[in-house]
């Protein structure tokens, strides 16, 4: 597993897709954050920003994730990890990994934003908190529907657009459900809405059952992409 | 080293490999062969256990494929039919990756440096993937398949695409790892069989047509062997002698080559080698023999032949069902 997670996290970097991600989520994030927080003198709509992020995720993440599996495929350089002693599992979660890797750093490195807030003011260290922490479990999900989706084809933009579209579904979700009035319906994909899982971080609240939902939602899509390979082995 | 037994894969309603069973001894360089889509490398795959069998058992060394995959693995290095190399990496960084993959105990540099020295890709040890030549990729290919220095070694096709000098330097290089490995080896050239493999396995539909030494197979599918034989001395007595010689059916003579020799077809009969009796002959008479050269089958026939044979069989054995 730490051979592949090595490896893919060294190819991020020996091909422009892990500068592109980073240089495009510090720019966009940047500005964004710019125009509503530090023009604005003001923390009031910096709820506007981390869900705006959430809509930047969905397009940028499928950039990380659309190469890991898919690539692999085309080029069949899955045969050496197949073949290899390593389990289904532990090459997922290496590739798994080395995406999360570099979304952290990003996601790390893009954190000082927050710290140019102190300097004008005194926000809510607990609102910045929940919402950094409810920003990133979304990311972590984002990229396992990523590494899902880059499993089921060899054709990287294929996995990139389903990612995208699929992220984009699972958002607007909660759209959908505002105009749905039969409670039965509403009720549970309410539940399953990450947008709605995504509310209590909003509200200054550690809400433990959203991050289990995430880690959770996070942990079924590796389990699928697990499944995939075991499934084409098989078939 | 290798036992396969009644392995059956289908891909939907395809059949790709049906019952098939074979055993390959340590030390064996076993030459796998079959026509396009005869499910060879459904085989290999499963022997390597990048698939898994619908039904039957592969075991490694005495451990199944599918019951203990990490320990079955260790002892096989695998070059697919497209080496599985990674364009952007350099060689050093790629091989060093399957290293780690492998989970490899042996001194990392020391042993790499050993590989890339059979192999003979030290020179573009530190060059990317992306910018070698066939050739060196392929080299590269087989030095990933003998990190860990695996028991069993299987190359799918591995002289595919190489120009005849790399061909003849990767036979070199798979009969002399031949010496320390159990190989098993794919291909469609019938030379390369001859030259490399100590004995033949043929498929043809996913179903086991041949499995026999590789001079025997030959013999056997050949029935007669026809031979090309430089001969000085008197026309007339040469030939007498040799249709005379036992084990030749037919002799006929060819014609001046050289300005002394003359050529003879020689034809023996089934299943019987003739030339130690004709060179003993030839020396008993003083006549030199100056040229010896087998007419023999390409792999075509001998799969069309093997084939026929097979399906002549067939319709013996339902005949004789009828009749019961």
């Amino acid at each position: 597993m730490i051979a592949i997670y090595k490896r893919e996290l060294k190819s991020y970097f020996l091909t422009p897709i892990g500068y592109i991600f980073c240089g495009m989520y510090l720019a966009v994030s940047g500005i964004t954050f710019s125009y509503t927080t530090l023009l604005e003198q003001s923390t009031e709509s910096l709820p506007t920003y981390f869900l705006i992020m959430i809509a930047v995720f969905a397009v940028l993440i499928p950039l990380l994730t659309m190469k890991l599996f898919s690539e692999d495929r085309k080029s069949r350089t899955e045969q050496v990890l197949l073949t290899s002693p390593v389990s289904l599992t532990g090459m997922v979660m290496g590739k798994y990994f080395a995406a999360l890797t570099v979304f952290t750093a990003t996601f790390f490195v893009n954190s000082f934003n927050y710290v140019l807030l102190f300097q004008y003011g005194s926000p809510n260290v607990t609102t910045i908190f929940a919402n950094i922490l409810g920003l990133f479990l979304i990311g972590s999900a984002f990229i396992a529907i990523g590494i899902f989706l880059s499993a089921l084809t060899e054709n990287q933009l294929i996995a990139a657009v389903t990612s995208i579209g699929s992220i984009a579904a699972v958002l607007s979700l909660k759209f959908v459900i505002e105009n749905i009035g039969i409670e039965w319906i509403r009720v549970p994909l309410k539940w399953f809405s990450i947008l709605d899982r995504y509310t209590p971080f909003t509200q200054e609240l550690l809400d433990v059952t959203s991050i289990v939902y995430f880690i959770s939602l996070s942990a079924v899509f590796v389990f699928f992409t697990v499944r995939v390979y075991e499934k084409r082995r098989w078939s | 080293m290798i036992e396969i037994m009644n392995i059956s894969k289908n891909f939907g309603d395809k059949k790709a490999v049906s019952d098939l069973s074979f055993n390959v001894v340590e030390g064996e360089i076993l030459g796998f062969l079959g026509p396009n889509g005869a499910g060879k490398s459904t085989t290999m795959n499963i022997i390597t256990g990048y698939l898994s069998a619908s039904s039957g058992t592969a075991r490694i060394d005495g451990i199944d494929i599918l019951e203990n995959p990490t320990e079955a693995k260790r002892r096989i290095g695998f070059l697919p039919e497209i080496p599985p190399l990674y364009p952007e990496m350099t060689v050093k960084e790629y091989l060093g990756f399957v290293y780690d993959l492998k989970d490899c105990r042996f001194p990392r540099e020391q042993h790499l440096k050993e590989i890339c020295d059979v192999v003979k890709i030290g020179d573009v040890y530190k060059r990317m993937i992306k910018n070698l030549s066939k050739g060196y990729r392929q080299r590269v290919g087989i030095a990933q398949a003998l990190i860990g220095n695996p028991k069993v070694l299987i190359f799918d096709e591995p002289t595919i695409g190489l120009d005849p000098k790399q061909i003849i330097e990767i036979r070199h290089l798979i009969k002399m790892l031949g010496r320390e490995h159990t190989v098993v080896l794919s291909t469609h050239i019938l030379p390369e069989v001859q030259a490399v493999c100590d004995r033949i396995v043929v498929i043809n539909e996913g179903k086991l047509v041949a499995n026999e030494k590789t001079e025997d197979l030959i013999m056997a599918v050949e029935g007669t062997r026809k031979l090309v034989a430089k001969i000085v001395g008197p026309e007339a007595d040469v030939l007498k002698m040799l249709k005379s010689t036992g084990g030749v059916r037919y002799a006929e003579m060819l014609g001046k080559r050289d300005t002394d020799s003359i050529s003879y077809l020689i034809e023996s009969e089934e299943k019987i080698d003739v030339r130690k009796s004709l060179f003993y002959n030839l020396s008993k008479n003083g006549w030199p023999l100056v040229g010896l050269e087998g007419m023999e089958l390409n792999l075509e026939d001998i799969f069309i032949r093997l084939i026929d044979k097979e399906k002549n069989e067939q319709v013996k054995k339902k005949r004789g069902v009828k009749q019961a």
